[in-house]
């Protein structure tokens, strides 16, 4: 039985970059269950604050706990970066990547690889270098290897920023599906649609700090600053 | 001119007779690069790609140091490696002077600066790619060494095949350390040496486009067994 990485709670976490405070000082709790959506305009450190869950960054002061011990943490959660990272190997390979790094098999990775390349349908794709990819289609193979490893809690960066219609309304589908099966997700997004169809609940960011926190339908029906007004408005927040 | 073409027809002249002393030579020559270029791929590597991910004081440093003995003049590793080796040097016992063995270590400390250098480079740039993902996977040093090195394997192919055209055509160190003894140390540089002087300009001539021919044959040979290029983007 593995241990259950959350909740999380971040303490008076900040982050800083070159002296310039980026995010913080945060207090936040990630609870065991649900689908949370980061929203801000740009710059007011969302992926900073996906980056300091994820242990990319590193707090300055602040406390950050995880219901285990950080390696436990570490190895059971996932990231998907906005500009996915892939591996200079084929598509099946960058997805046994990570099943290998774990100790399991070269047979049972691949095996596994293949049930999610099927799922995800690049089957035609499987042996093609992942550099040959579309867009659409690199994204959805970082989220099948981001998956494989089966996170407790999986952190996506703007996922289907850049994408078309058909590629996102994928990848939100494998999210839900994802979401179904128990995993936690944390995401960010810029996409109010988005956040609307996928989000539990929200987190607000603006000038690197919390600036409201809620359920999703409370958030977007009834806002209660004049940031978050102004932004589930779609107007232009400076 | 007419020395070029009596050497290129005596090269020619040289292959079809299936001379033995010369294909002893081309072999010997072969033996003792790709030897060397295997050692010091295996060393030079890993130290690249060391380089490459991780931090300290004298990084900077280091590297500036592994990039000038890129330079490293071959007569001065011949010396250096000819007394360490010699009775009354600290290895003197093993006896290895004036073998083939001698020769291998010489090119070793020759051509590693390169390829640990050309490692460097390649992998410091897969390693601002990967950086992010390999870090989010919770690899460990050896794990991000070895997949970088893996995944730029193409790159390292270029520093090793830079590593080969180096100690091929290397004569000072191995003329050193070797000797140039028929039958045991000589190889095709040393055998151009002594030829020319000799004044024998068209065997030299002949012995200079086997040595160029040889070294185009095995970077070909090379590229085709690592399928170099196939995968290209475009």
């Amino acid at each position: 039985m593995v241990e259950r990485i959350l909740p999380l709670s971040i303490k008076h976490s900040t982050v800083k970059k070159h002296g310039k405070r980026i995010i913080g000082p945060i207090d936040i709790d990630i609870s065991e269950d649900g689908f949370t959506i980061i929203m801000g305009p740009n710059g007011s450190g969302k992926t900073t604050l996906l980056r300091l869950l994820h242990g990319l960054e590193r707090s300055r002061g602040g406390e950050i706990n995880w219901n285990t011990d950080l390696e436990t943490a570490r190895l059971n959660q996932s990231y998907v970066f906005q500009t996915p990272i892939l591996l200079r190997r084929t598509a099946v390979e960058n997805i046994m990547y990570p099943l290998l790094l774990r100790g399991i098999t070269k047979e049972e990775a691949s095996q596994n690889a293949k049930e999610w390349i099927a799922r995800i349908k690049l089957d035609t794709s499987a042996n093609l270098n992942a550099k040959l990819l579309s867009g659409g289609e690199k994204q959805k193979l970082a989220l099948a290897r981001a998956l494989a490893t089966k996170p407790q809690l999986l952190i996506l960066d703007e996922p289907t920023a850049n994408l078309d219609g058909t590629a996102t309304k994928e990848i939100e589908s494998l999210l839900q599906e994802t979401r179904r099966s128990g995993t936690r997700i944390i995401m960010t997004t810029h996409d109010l649609g988005q956040a609307k169809r996928l989000a539990e609940d929200v987190v607000f960011l603006y000038q690197g700090n919390i600036h409201e926190r809620g359920e999703a339908k409370n958030f977007f029906k009834s806002p209660t600053t004049n940031e978050a007004k102004v932004f589930t408005a779609g107007e232009i927040l400076e | 001119m007419s020395d070029i073409v009596e050497g290129m027809l005596s090269a020619f002249r040289l292959i079809f007779s299936l001379d033995r002393d010369l294909f002893e030579i081309i072999f010997l020559s072969l033996r003792v690069t790709l030897t060397a270029v295997i050692i010091a791929s295996i060393i030079g590597m890993p130290m690249g790609a060391w380089l490459a991910i991780n931090r300290f004081r004298y990084r900077r440093l280091t590297i500036a140091i592994l990039n000038a003995l890129m330079g490293l003049p071959p007569v001065v590793v011949g010396l250096i490696v000819y007394i360490i080796l010699s009775r009354s040097g600290p290895l003197g016992v093993l006896n290895l002077l004036f073998t083939p063995t001698a020769m291998i270590i010489a090119q070793v400390i020759i051509i590693t600066p390169l390829i640990a250098s050309i490692s460097h480079q390649a992998i410091r740039d897969l390693w601002a790619e990967y950086h992010d993902l390999l870090i989010s996977l919770n690899t460990t040093k050896r794990q991000r060494i070895f997949t970088l090195i893996k995944d730029a394997k193409r790159s390292l192919l270029t520093a090793s095949l830079a590593g080969f055209g180096r100690a091929i055509g290397e004569v000072g160190a191995i003329m050193i350390v070797g000797g140039n003894i028929d039958h045991l140390t000589r190889v095709l540089t040393t055998a151009i040496a002594l030829e020319t002087g000799k004044g024998d300009f068209a065997f030299a001539l002949a012995l200079g486009f086997i040595l160029i021919a040889l070294a185009i044959i095995v970077n070909l040979a090379i590229h085709s067994i690592s399928k170099t290029e196939r995968g290209s983007t475009w």
